[in-house]
């Protein structure tokens, strides 16, 4: 498995780190109530088709990602900065 | 026999070599297996379950039959293949699974059990007892049945691992292969052609046809040449592209040392991963034969491996040959055999419109239904409309057709398509991104049509890649339709072989249908047939036929089992290389490693880290001593600790503050510079996920300290919060652990030593407790913290990593004359638990700040990561089990670190557990064990006694139950 860092470019998959589900980049307000920080920090989808997850470039450049691909053909259909979707 | 002016060996050139002890001699370029054919040894190996006497069957990795161990000792290698083990001088090749010889095998008695043997027999006979099948059947059954054997000592071959990077990957350097590797390299893309074979050229090493105007093996030869001569064009020989994965990745076995007497330490095997950009799969096609009753004798093998070994290695396999044959291309070997000179006894062709000769006997229509011989074939049953008759013959050639090698397309899940025409699977189109099939294993079966796909495929791929095809003209090849009337099992009494190595007939398949496993994927496990180490290369589609047939449905109905990577078996030791010993876990060391190891200190891992225990002084006989001593050494003096090892992140810029504020549960907006404040983090859901130390610098740079174990994790949480939550502070961060030497300087005396030391010796009250600031060290640049994890007036001292080693020699040398000297883990431990101060034994990430007495710690004032699940009622539940000191009162004196805690009187069963003890040592300070643990309302039962059992260990101590900092609770020593 490959991804393309924005700012290396083609990598092998050794050399990031994964975390999980992109959902992790909105945080919720300290206020926004059980529900809201439930669904935060333990409620993920596992689905067969398009997801949207984080790797951090551990062993290049560091910079975390948001990868969206296809757990079902594999396929990666884009990689962005997480700096670049949370702004 | 070796068959005089045929095949592509020197002649001069003999190889002396031993199989089962008896020398022989082979030529150069032999494989085992046609080395023992031109010597006339037929059997080769025993079968899995019946211990049958077996030979091979072809002439390539797909063997299920012939296969040995090579070598003796540790090194030895099990099961590998006769037809793919070149031979060298020196070879010890050793047959498998059979006692006491391959001729005598005893435990081919299992044969004459074999009624009782069939589909399933384990899984009815060995049901009861049931405390019987791990201790009786199960050994028993594995003796008898087997493969060879391991040496069971350690593996001393070398084994390496590679990565490559191509626009163009061609897996198989057949016809096609070499016609897209020449196309596509002449265009000036990045190309790998690899092949699992010695010698490049695939099928047209083992056939007579022409290419062009002259003979395919010479075609080959010069695009090979030329291929080797463009730079842009790598060949990789013995080299099994064993997998596709994700993004164009592929996994590559190439075999560097199994054919060479010695290696001189170079590497057995090497294990590739290349990332090409497309793809040909080239891998040509594997004869599949036909099932008859005692089809396995040795002796009887499929038609293109006859032809392989009469063509390539210059051997014929028998006397008399037959043919028997259900397509146009079992012809062929009866032709070639007939030019060579070699006696054709007769071609039997199941199909009654089968081509005639007037080479040799054609019985048209007519179908092979048994074979006799001992331990070899001596003749053959022939059944036609007239009746049955005998035929002498030591060597059967069977052609049921070919089954396109299309394995690698199916590794991605992806099931084939089924070609009536071609009675073959196909591989689906698309089935791996990037990649093609071309030639044969795309069901295209003559020689010009491989070349015109390979060419085909080249063009595609280069468009792809945005390059121009130059004019390359396809030659003229033999172009013969590819007519065949599928026969899959002749009808009739008696065990008929579908799959060779592991023992599956005809019957079985059958009776696992009876017995309602319908579906291929459980007919698959019911018989085991294609689960050996050949994957049922040479079965899978022939038993499926068969299942088809009993089940009444047609086999695109059936369905296809699909492949799953390695296409040839890979030892895990290649898939590992680099990945054992040091490889798996490197050692890091600190600057003063060497300075440790002078003076006797056993390292003790922390995690990658490399640390000393303690350093023994003379006489001292046990650890205990040496850690009591530096204990009171430290206490009573100055001890001189490398603390390098804990992470050290530094963060700059005007939003530092703010990005310590979130990550700390505590506040550091007020942390004045050159002050160094204690912090707390935690993970997202309350938990605690480390702490240590942050120093202000400057007024914008900060220097955090993270635990060992969670300095990793703490630099990534942290670019995680700065890139992903907030990535509109502006502020930087970057590891610094590893540049910076830092040296805990604890006791009485670490004011006296460094003012000997720093060019500016420290003014009074300048140097408060967590006070810190830049030090000259002997005219280097360096940072002092005063911090104690020790509870003593104690500093840190930290210098630019070359100067560590020196320093630390220097300090350890100052400190010993003041009384003084290094001290290890054990003792930085005891100092610790002493001072209720805690570390990862405690943060096990199941502790929150409220468990560890730190709930005042959460401000109240800001948002921290954490905060809000931290806050929980179950997080903050009374009973929860909390931090607390222990220490023993009754008669045993011992406390023990993973020991449970119960009530004085209850009984230590899990439902009265009520705690655990985390971190355990002898204080020499206090005469007496000390413990730190965690027990459900602990803070408010101090001076209560609880009982530690330890159930693993059998020891049971009453402790009193106390505050968690035995020793100095007012702070006075470190502050002082």
């Amino acid at each position: 498995m490959r991804i393309s860092c924005p700012l290396c470019g083609p990598r092998d998959r050794r050399e990031f780190y994964y975390r999980g589900a992109a959902v992790a980049l909105q945080r919720p307000a300290a206020d926004a109530g059980e529900d809201a920080w439930q669904a935060y920090v333990f409620l993920r989808d596992n689905p067969a088709g398009v997801t949207r997850d984080l790797w951090y470039h551990a062993q290049g450049c560091g910079a975390w990602l948001v990868v969206t691909r296809d757990t079902a053909s594999h396929e990666i259909l884009a990689t962005e900065l997480a700096a670049e979707v949370a702004s | 026999m070796r068959i005089a002016g045929k095949g592509l060996l020197d002649r001069s050139k003999p190889v002396a070599f031993r199989f089962d002890g008896v020398r022989y001699e082979g030529l150069e370029g032999d494989t085992l297996a046609s080395a023992l054919l031109a010597n006339g040894v037929r059997l080769m190996g025993r079968s899995f379950k019946y211990h049958r006497p077996r030979g091979v069957l072809s002439a390539g990795s797909e063997e299920p039959n012939a296969l040995v161990t090579i070598g003796r000792g540790a090194d030895r290698i099990p099961n590998t293949r006769a037809t793919v083990q070149e031979i060298f001088s020196g070879l010890d090749a050793v047959s498998q699974n059979r006692w006491p010889s391959l001729a005598v095998d005893l435990l081919g008695l299992n044969d004459l059990a074999a009624p009782f043997l069939g589909a399933g027999f384990y899984y009815k006979t060995f049901m009861w007892p049931a405390a019987f099948w791990e201790k009786l059947y199960e050994p028993a059954i594995r003796r008898a049945a087997g493969l060879g054997a391991l040496s069971g000592q350690a593996d001393g071959d070398v084994y390496d691992r590679a990565y490559a990077f191509c626009d163009l990957l061609v897996i198989g350097a057949g016809p096609a292969g070499l016609m897209a590797a020449l196309v596509a390299g002449r265009a000036g893309a990045d190309v790998i052609l690899a092949d699992e074979d010695a010698r490049m050229g695939g099928r047209l090493l083992s056939e007579t046809g022409a290419v062009g105007e002259e003979a395919g093996v010479s075609w080959a030869g010069e695009v090979l040449a030329e291929l080797e001569s463009l730079p842009n064009v790598r060949l990789m020989r013995r080299t099994t592209v064993v997998g596709p994965y994700d993004q164009g990745t592929f996994g590559a076995l190439e075999r560097l040392g199994h054919h060479l007497p010695h290696r001189g330490g170079g590497p057995l095997e090497c294990f590739w991963r290349i990332v090409a950009r497309r793809s040909i799969l080239a891998a040509g096609a594997l004869e599949r034969p036909i099932a008859f009753r005692d089809n396995d004798r040795p002796g009887i093998m499929t038609a293109g491996a006859v032809r392989s070994y009469l063509n390539r290695w210059g051997v014929s396999p028998g006397r008399a040959v037959t043919v028997f044959g259900n397509n146009d291309d079992a012809h062929r070997t009866a032709r070639d055999l007939v030019d060579a000179g070699v006696h054709v006894a007769g071609l039997i062709d199941s199909r009654h419109d089968a081509p005639q000769s007037d080479l040799f006997p054609v019985y048209r229509g007519a179908q092979v239904c048994g074979s006799a011989g001992r331990r070899g074939l001596e003749n053959i049953t022939i059944r036609s409309i007239a009746g049955e008759d005998r035929l002498q013959t030591d060597c059967l050639a069977v052609s049921g057709g070919w089954n396109p090698s299309l394995h690698l397309t199916c590794h991605m899940n992806t099931r084939p398509h089924w070609r009536e025409d071609i009675a073959a699977f196909v591989p689906a189109p698309g089935a791996v991104p990037g990649l093609s099939a071309a030639g044969a294993c795309n069901g295209t079966f003559s020689t010009a049509g491989c070349l015109r796909e390979g060419a085909a495929a080249a063009r595609a791929a280069l468009e792809d890649l945005g390059r121009t095809a130059p004019p390359v003209v396809v030659p003229e090849a033999e172009d013969d339709p590819y007519r065949i009337t599928p026969l899959w099992a002749v009808a009739g009494r008696g065990r008929a072989w579908l799959d060779f190595q592991n023992d599956v007939t005809v019957k079985d398949v059958k009776q696992a249908a009876a017995e309602n496993f319908r579906s291929v994927e459980h007919m698959k496990r019911y018989t085991t047939q294609g689960m050996a180490t050949d994957q049922g290369k040479s079965s899978n589609v022939a038993a499926l036929a068969v299942l088809a047939d009993v089940t009444g449905r047609s086999i695109p109905e059936t369905g296809a089992t699909g492949f799953r990577p390695p296409y040839s078996p890979v030892a895990i030791a290649a898939l590992g290389a680099g990945g054992s010993g040091k490889g798996f876990a490197p050692e890091r060391q600190t600057t003063s490693h060497a300075a440790s190891l002078d003076r006797g200190a056993p390292m003790i891992e922390a995690g990658l880290w490399y640390r000393p225990s303690f350093f023994p002084a003379p006489g001292e006989k046990t650890w205990r001593q040496s850690c009591d001593r530096e204990v009171r050494m430290v206490r009573e003096a100055v001890g001189i600790c490398d603390v390098s090892t804990l992470g050290k992140i530094d963060i700059q810029g005007p939003d530092a503050a703010r990005l310590l504020d979130f990550v700390y549960t505590n506040g550091f907006g007020s942390l004045q510079v050159g002050r160094v404040r204690y912090g707390l983090m935690l993970r997202e859901d309350g938990y605690v996920m480390d702490d240590g130390t942050t120093a202000r610098l400057a007024d914008q740079q900060y220097l955090m300290t993270t635990t060992t174990a969670a300095a990793g994790d703490v630099m990534r949480h942290l670019e995680f919060v700065t890139q992903g939550l907030h990535p509109d502070w502006d502020v930087r961060l970057i590891s610094v652990t590893e540049q910076w030497a830092q040296f805990a300087v604890a006791g009485p005396w670490a004011r006296a030593l460094l003012n000997g030391l720093l060019d500016a010796p420290l003014a009074d009250g300048d140097w408060p407790f967590m006070a810190c600031g830049e030090v000259s060290v002997m005219g280097v640049a360096g940072r002092l913290f005063r911090i104690s994890f020790s509870g003593e007036h104690a500093y840190e001292l930290a210098v630019p990593a070359r100067y560590g080693e020196a320093l630390f020699r220097e300090l350890v040398a100052r400190a010993e004359g003041l009384g003084g000297g290094p001290y290890g883990m054990e003792a930085l431990n005891v100092l610790r638990i002493e001072k209720g101060l805690i570390t990862h034994a405690e943060i096990d990430g199941r502790t929150t700040a409220f468990d560890l007495g730190l709930g005042r710690m959460l401000s109240s004032k800001k948002d921290f990561i954490g905060k809000t699940l931290a806050q929980r009622p179950g997080l903050l539940a009374a009973d929860r089990q909390r931090l607390v000191g222990l220490k023993p009162v009754g008669a045993v004196k011992l406390i023990t670190a993973g020991a449970h805690l119960f009530a004085a009187e209850a009984e230590p069963l899990r439902a009265n557990d009520q705690g655990w003890v985390s971190s355990t040592a002898f204080s020499p300070t206090l005469g007496h064990q000390i413990a730190l643990g965690f027990l459900s309302r602990g803070p408010e039962r101090l001076g209560e006694v609880v009982k530690m059992v330890d159930h693993l260990r059998g020891v049971e101590t009453l402790c009193e139950v106390v505050a968690p900092v035995f020793f100095d609770p007012e702070g006075g020593r470190a502050r002082g």
